[in-house]
């Protein structure tokens, strides 16, 4: 029997200059300084703690979960780095957490590769690393590995983060944009367009006076409580670029049934509202970071609601629409007008319209 | 929304809706061919097919799309002018944010960024000012676009630039005017409009006046309307009327925004920095007299036209487009023979697809809901 001697705890290195240069990427020490001080004093964890080129993540901690794994990535580069209601790092977190779990997956573990741009505050990034702590500590996740990369100035904006999420589906779910049925409801956990209107507004250049603040928001326990409530989910997904419209549009081509969304029905807070009518722009697209739209049979839908309602972060949730068997593929709006219209897909980014 | 929901009503709708219908029983021409109404501005196109109008009026309303998207209606030509001054070195191009995915001969100037250029969305031409004070060694060109409805903040930003002293400021000018070209319009042997909701915006600037000859002339009524979609309502209702009572006046449903005399400041503007060029060239109708505007000989300094060298080389529409019957109500969007084929929003052949304004472009993204025998929505067929 031979015996484990007790991990012997490095010593963190401590940068000593304010900002990040291209010596922070050149594998050498100034490196090492800048993983210990911003990232694995803020990450905390053991897996992380070694530095080894990868995490090791033993098989029976995850199979007590489920019975599938869910991989996914992501790269997140927002401008600017803070917003009101977050920043690049709780998004980073918050954003890969719900790509796993509207698949019906456990999120445990991310991964966080960075790409600065050399000049960056090492106090920005320090803040940044903080924020994707608590983010994901509130999410349940740990960061366990990760790559630092520093580019010349130009080469990128400020900070590019990449993360990657693993986790575990629980048995006998089987979520999908293929499994919407007519007669199914369309629900919505809250106000929607909050994130997109947000972004939009920080980059100042509207010198609109908004409260606006992003929802970015993790969503696996308000996922995981409404899988509770109602196992037969026919799909989940969060609708975060493109807004709901282009999520709407992929289950209604994916299971080749129509949608009917009642504007009337569509939560949106006044402020979004005003915003999109000054600039000429479609709330349906806006982007969220903590909205999902959720399918689910009829008979189910008073049971999803209650649970999604019992969340904070579904207290406004609403049932939105319907599915239908025709148009197939199409997503179609009741206008509170009393008319109707095509929601499409966008061909490119909503681009504020002229007069 | 206070102030915007009241115009949103779908219980007045209805009210307008039955009365319209009623309107509609009287009207001697609905009972041989569709009655056909122009809504002049591209505001009015986007509010129909965002509230879905069109299916909510009697089958025997037709509404014609017109000409009033500026974006829709630039020249090809005219984009790769702008592309040309955007490549030019030290200089900041500045545009509004719809001008950016409209196709040139090569590119738009969304490629044009991509390929390097400088090229930013600005929310007004102030804007554009704004950033020539701060970058004094760039030259910052704004793009103007559009009708009197932005006419007046471009020529106030160029008296503005005079008044500061910037020098490294220019505009290229692509202003148009919509009065000739519904002259144009109606001028064509192939058209059978019987009515038109006239442009708010526009009218605010310009008064109700400068239309009176479609009515005394051409003898069709034409009523100035708001955007929304009670407003159009009202504003098809009263066309109707007129018809109904055999009468050809221009009528003011805008009001509470569109003075009768317009604005005299924004005039006394516009009639400073600009002046009538003989002729503008418009995507999917040509040439058109007097449709455009230049910038005065007093301020040829501030004009990108003259103070650099631009390739102004016409590029003709391509020869299988059907804009100009479009645009003209011969035809319908869907009977284009290169409707959603070759003329898609993602890779646009014709004008009319090029914004979400653009009649094409409106009715490929939302249109094409039809109501089958049980009053279910369908999606048309493709054509």
């Amino acid at each position: 029997m031979s015996t484990v001697a007790a991990p012997v705890r490095r010593r963190r290195g401590r940068l000593q200059v304010r900002t990040v240069t291209l010596a922070h990427g050149g594998g050498g020490k100034a490196m090492r300084d800048l993983i210990d001080d911003v990232f694995v004093s803020a990450f905390d964890n053991s897996m992380l703690e070694p530095l080894e080129d990868q995490a090791r993540i033993g098989l029976a901690s995850l199979t007590k979960y489920g019975d599938r794994l869910a991989f996914t990535t992501d790269s997140y580069v927002v401008d600017p780095l803070f917003f009101p209601g977050g920043d690049i790092g709780k998004l980073a977190v918050c954003g890969t957490v719900n790509d796993l779990a509207v698949g019906g997956a456990k999120p445990l573990y991310l991964s966080c590769g960075v790409i600065i741009e050399e000049g960056l505050e090492v106090e920005t990034l320090r803040q940044i690393a903080r924020s994707m702590r608590d983010a994901a500590k509130a999410a349940g996740v740990e960061i366990v590995t990760g790559d630092t990369k520093v580019v010349d100035r130009g080469a990128c904006d400020k900070l590019f983060i990449n993360t990657t999420g693993l986790g575990v589906i629980r048995q006998g779910l089987e979520i999908g944009a293929d499994k919407a049925r007519p007669g199914d409801a369309i629900l919505v956990n809250g106000l929607l367009g909050d994130h997109g209107a947000a972004i939009l507004d920080a980059r100042g250049d509207l010198a609109l006076d908004t409260p606006i603040e992003s929802d970015c928001a993790a969503l696996h326990g308000l996922i995981d409580a409404i899988l509770t409530a109602c196992p037969n989910v026919r799909c989940l997904r969060d609708a975060t670029r493109g807004g709901i419209a282009t999520v709407l549009n992929e289950v209604a081509q994916n299971s080749q049934v129509g949608i009917i969304l009642d504007e009337a029905a569509v939560p949106l807070r006044e402020e979004v509202k005003g915003f999109c009518e000054i600039l000429g722009l479609d709330p349906l697209y806006l982007a969220n970071e903590g909205k999902l739209v959720c399918v689910v049979a009829a008979n189910e839908t008073d049971a999803a609601l209650t649970a999604m309602r019992a969340n904070p972060l579904g207290e406004m949730g609403s049932v939105i629409g319907r599915v239908t068997e025709a148009p197939a593929g199409t997503v179609v709006m009741e206008t509170t007008f009393g008319g109707r219209r095509v929601v499409d897909m966008l061909v490119g980014d909503q681009l504020p319209r002229i007069c | 929304m206070k102030y915007v929901d009241e115009f949103r009503d779908p219980k007045k709708a209805k009210t307008l809706l039955n009365e319209i219908e009623a309107l509609v029983a009287k009207i001697e021409i609905c009972r041989t061919r569709p009655l056909q109404i122009m809504e002049v501005c591209g505001g009015h196109t986007h509010s129909i097919f965002r509230y879905g109008i069109e299916n909510m009026l009697p089958e025997e309303i037709e509404l014609v799309h017109g000409p009033g998207c500026p974006v829709c209606v630039l020249p090809m030509g005219r984009v790769d002018d702008c592309v040309a001054l955007a490549e030019q070195p030290d200089t900041i191009f500045t545009t509004f944010g719809d001008a950016m995915r409209v196709p040139g001969s090569k590119k738009s100037l969304l490629q044009a960024k991509a390929d390097g250029a400088d090229v930013r969305m600005v929310y007004s031409p102030l804007d554009a000012l704004r950033l020539a004070k701060e970058y004094s060694d760039k030259e910052v060109i704004f793009f103007g676009l559009g009708f009197e409805t932005t006419m007046p903040s471009t020529a106030l930003t160029v008296l503005q630039a005079e008044a500061d002293g910037v020098e490294n400021f220019s505009l290229f000018c692509n202003h148009i005017t919509i009065i000739p070209t519904i002259k144009a319009i109606l001028d064509s042997p192939d058209v059978h409009l019987d009515g038109f909701l006239g442009p708010g915006h526009v009218s605010l600037v310009i008064g109700d006046k400068p239309y009176e000859f479609i009515a005394e002339h051409y003898r069709r009524p034409l009523v100035i309307a708001g955007f929304e979609p009670l407003d159009i309502l009202h504003s098809i209702w009263m066309v109707l009327k007129q018809l109904a009572e055999d009468r050809c006046e221009v009528e003011n449903q805008y009001s509470r925004a569109a003075p009768a005399e317009g604005n005299a400041q924004a005039l006394e503007a516009i009639g400073r920095v600009f002046e009538l060029r003989e002729f503008f060239e418009w995507r999917g109708l040509g040439s058109i007299d007097h449709s455009g505007v230049r910038i005065r000989a007093e301020y040829a300094r501030f004009d990108a036209e003259q103070k650099f060298t631009v390739p102004d080389i016409k590029i003709a529409d391509p020869k299988s487009c059907q804009c100009g019957e479009v645009l003209k109500g011969v035809i319908k969007p869907r009977q284009c023979k290169i409707f959603g084929t070759a003329c898609t929003p993602e890779n646009p052949m014709g004008a009319l697809m090029v914004s979400s304004e653009g009649a094409c472009a409106a009715d490929y993204s939302y249109g094409g809901i039809e109501m089958d025998d049980a009053g279910k929505p369908q999606r048309a067929s493709a054509p």
